[in-house]
């Protein structure tokens, strides 16, 4: 009996082992000419968060004439992604994948795009490097501090309080840059603004993140925004209470019909569409591709019913220099929340600098420590 | 200025005591039952968070919370059960078996509430005790929550219980002496049954308290190890329940205890101050563990102490 069982063992083995073995071109032939594209999401696509914006945009992608989406959710960003991706290319014949998580990318993603040259690997959030990475890896990301900035002023106009709150998950420079962004955009409308920050730990802690929002309603904040993968808990806390919020990442607004002011909004249809294109036609590998509101890379959600006439008026403007490429948000003399010369008079930053992705400060304004 | 920082810090820590604190108290209380007749069920973690998912799930899809809360703690029973009748087998190991639930819980409950994260259901309701104040913050504040005041019931219920009643007096006896309570015509193997299953029902509905109440929605990351520090906590309140209570709520406090001090503008040091409830457990563990001499109270036939 153990004898058969250990032979149909071997058997079964053996053909796993070829179909292993097929090369992939062959496999992928067999898809019929279609470009299959495979996304990786690490927590759930209907998060009212970070994975949604990004599910909602391969949505649109499926709709694209011959493309098959194949998509994973709740991938975590260790070797589980690699083999997520490898099955990805295996068995579906994904030719294109877009890892869309920060942590995926460094070893994970580039060890998985050494060992299939011709696919092409689109990671959303990291840094590629010329001569350090391959070829057939590329980054993009947005500029959402914009969208953050006119969060801020839209929530300067409306404070009664002067008081804001933010809600961060951990400091690192694309959360700090958001934080700042958010101050500096409130601080143009009233200088006496401050923005109150509590940094929970990490991307999802809901308990965490309700006790940080009523800690800082307690403490006088009028207006919260957060850093974090999923806004709800932030904006029902916050609606409950009676407190207004500025959403991130995809539109809170059906969780607070009375408070909702407006949201920063990740448009990832833009970058994803560049990239299928540059693969159904043939063209060499985005490496590297960023994009604020101008390039349509983000978007503001729209105005809530709060939000007064003059508030709307400010901030449209200052969303009209954000369009014609104009407008700095880092600009010097800018200080830190010690009260150093961050960036000197006469320095402006632009929003493709590299500085501002090493953004280790907080500005004049924010309460809070790194 | 200082001192209406240090008044906002010790409302952030009541308010958070009773907040945070009331889902350890449901599980603790359960996993102080179960302990009781000799049993450790460490898939109440497990079991939160499927009590979660279905408490959300019933409440959406029926509009009632409370039917939400019920059907919790009856998929809290049905796990507790199935820990229960499974570790009453010959040479089954109920922490293994225990770790093994946490693992199916989490996993039916992430499968089965794909389709809960995105709509919004209805939340229980809350008694405002703060009405004679005109502050907002202390109105909102003492709005504590009815699933809090029937845990303290129960763990006033459950002290009298263990005591006073046949049932307790039973449960005990399984717990400290299986022999004696064969003897005495006793099936301890049943009598576990059940004190697993109504711990598994305390547990699934302290997972509803969660998801309908605080933060009140559901998604996959709702749970930070409520379940497993409540095993800790019961430990550290020597299987009494009323201990259990104060056990909760300083758990409850010390989860707190981060966001309001940064809310403050102390924002040295936050990850340690996150970090609390965590070290509290540790804490506990280190002081009352010893390999060398049997707890305080410690059911006799737990598989810790034999």
């Amino acid at each position: 009996m153990s004898q058969l069982k250990r032979r149909d063992f071997l058997k079964a083995a053996g053909l796993l082992g070829a179909s292993a073995a097929l090369p992939v071109n062959l496999l992928r032939a067999a898809g019929g000419g279609d470009l299959t594209v495979g996304f990786l999401y690490v927590g759930a696509r209907d998060d009212f968060g970070y994975n949604q914006s990004h599910a909602e945009a391969a949505a649109v992608i499926k709709q694209m004439p011959g493309i098959k989406v194949v998509e994973q959710e709740n991938v975590p960003e260790t070797v589980a992604v690699q083999r997520a991706m490898e099955a990805m290319i295996r068995q579906d014949g994904a030719s294109l994948i877009f890892p869309t998580s920060f942590g995926y990318f460094d070893p994970h993603v580039l060890k998985v795009a050494r060992r299939f040259s011709d696919v092409r690997f689109a990671h959303c959030g990291g840094l590629w490097e010329e001569g350090k990475h391959p070829m057939n890896v590329g980054s993009f990301f947005g500029y959402i501090d914009e969208a953050q900035y006119l969060n801020g002023v839209v929530a300067g106009h409306m404070s009664k309080s002067a008081k804001l709150g933010f809600i961060a998950a951990k400091p690192i420079p694309q959360v700090l840059r958001n934080l700042n962004a958010f101050t500096l955009g409130a601080r143009s409308v009233n200088p006496d603004i401050t923005t109150s920050v509590i940094f929970t730990g990490d991307w999802s802690l809901p308990v965490k993140e309700a006790e940080a929002a009523n800690s800082l309603i307690d403490s006088g904040c009028d207006v919260l925004t957060c850093h974090v993968d999923g806004p709800k808990v932030l904006v029902e806390t916050a609606e409950k209470r009676g407190v207004m919020t500025c959403g991130y990442h995809a539109s809170q607004a059906a969780l607070a019909p009375e408070g909702y002011l407006t949201g920063a909004e990740w448009n990832w249809v833009t970058p994803y569409k560049k990239h299928v294109q540059a693969a159904q036609a043939g063209e060499p590998m985005i490496n590297f591709l960023r994009g604020g509101l101008k390039e349509g890379f983000v978007k503001t959600s729209p105005y809530g019913p709060k939000v007064s006439a003059e508030a709307k008026k400010n901030a449209d403007a200052v969303k009209a220099e954000m369009m014609s490429g104009d407008f700095v948000i880092f600009g010097g003399p800018l200080k830190n929340n010690g009260g150093e010369i961050v960036i000197p008079d006469g320095t402006d930053y632009k929003q493709t600098a590299v500085e501002l992705e090493r953004m280790d400060y907080l500005v004049e304004g924010v309460r809070g420590q790194i | 200025m200082v001192e209406s920082d240090l008044s906002i810090f010790l409302l952030a820590l009541l308010a958070g005591a009773i907040r945070v604190g009331t889902p350890f108290l449901f599980v603790s209380l359960g996993e102080c039952l179960t302990e009781k007749g000799g049993r450790i069920n460490l898939g109440l973690e497990g079991i939160l968070v499927t009590g979660a998912m279905t408490g959300y799930a019933v409440s959406y899809l029926s509009g009632s919370p409370w039917l939400g809360v019920l059907a919790a703690g009856g998929a809290g029973l049905c796990l507790g059960l199935v820990h229960g009748v499974i570790c009453s087998l010959p040479r089954v190991n109920d922490i293994a078996f225990g770790i093994a639930l946490i693992l199916f819980g989490t996993g039916l409950a992430f499968f089965l509430g794909k389709d809960f994260i995105q709509p919004s259901a209805p939340m229980l309701p809350s008694i405002p005790l703060g009405g004679w104040s005109d502050d907002t913050r202390v109105r909102s504040a003492l709005n504590v929550n009815v699933l809090f005041f029937i845990g303290v019931a129960l763990a006033l219920v459950l002290h009298w219980g263990l005591r006073g009643t046949r049932w307790g007096l039973v449960l005990r006896l399984v717990g400290d002496h299986e022999d004696s309570a064969q003897a005495l015509g006793y099936r301890p193997a049943g009598v576990r049954i059940v004190a697993t299953g109504v711990g598994g029902f305390l547990a699934g509905v302290g997972g509803a308290y969660l998801s309908l109440y605080y933060p009140g929605s559901w998604n996959e990351g709702l749970s930070s190890g409520q379940g497993l520090m409540a095993v800790a906590l019961v430990i550290f309140a020597r299987w009494q329940p009323i201990n259990c209570l104060w056990a909760a709520l300083l758990f409850g406090a010390a989860g707190a205890v981060g966001p309001a001090l940064q809310a403050i503008g102390i924002g040295w040091g936050y990850y340690l101050f996150n970090a609390i409830p965590y070290v509290l457990t540790l804490a506990v563990m280190v002081i009352t563990c010893r390999p060398d001499r049997t707890l305080s109270g410690a059911p006799g036939e737990l598989s810790l102490n034999r």
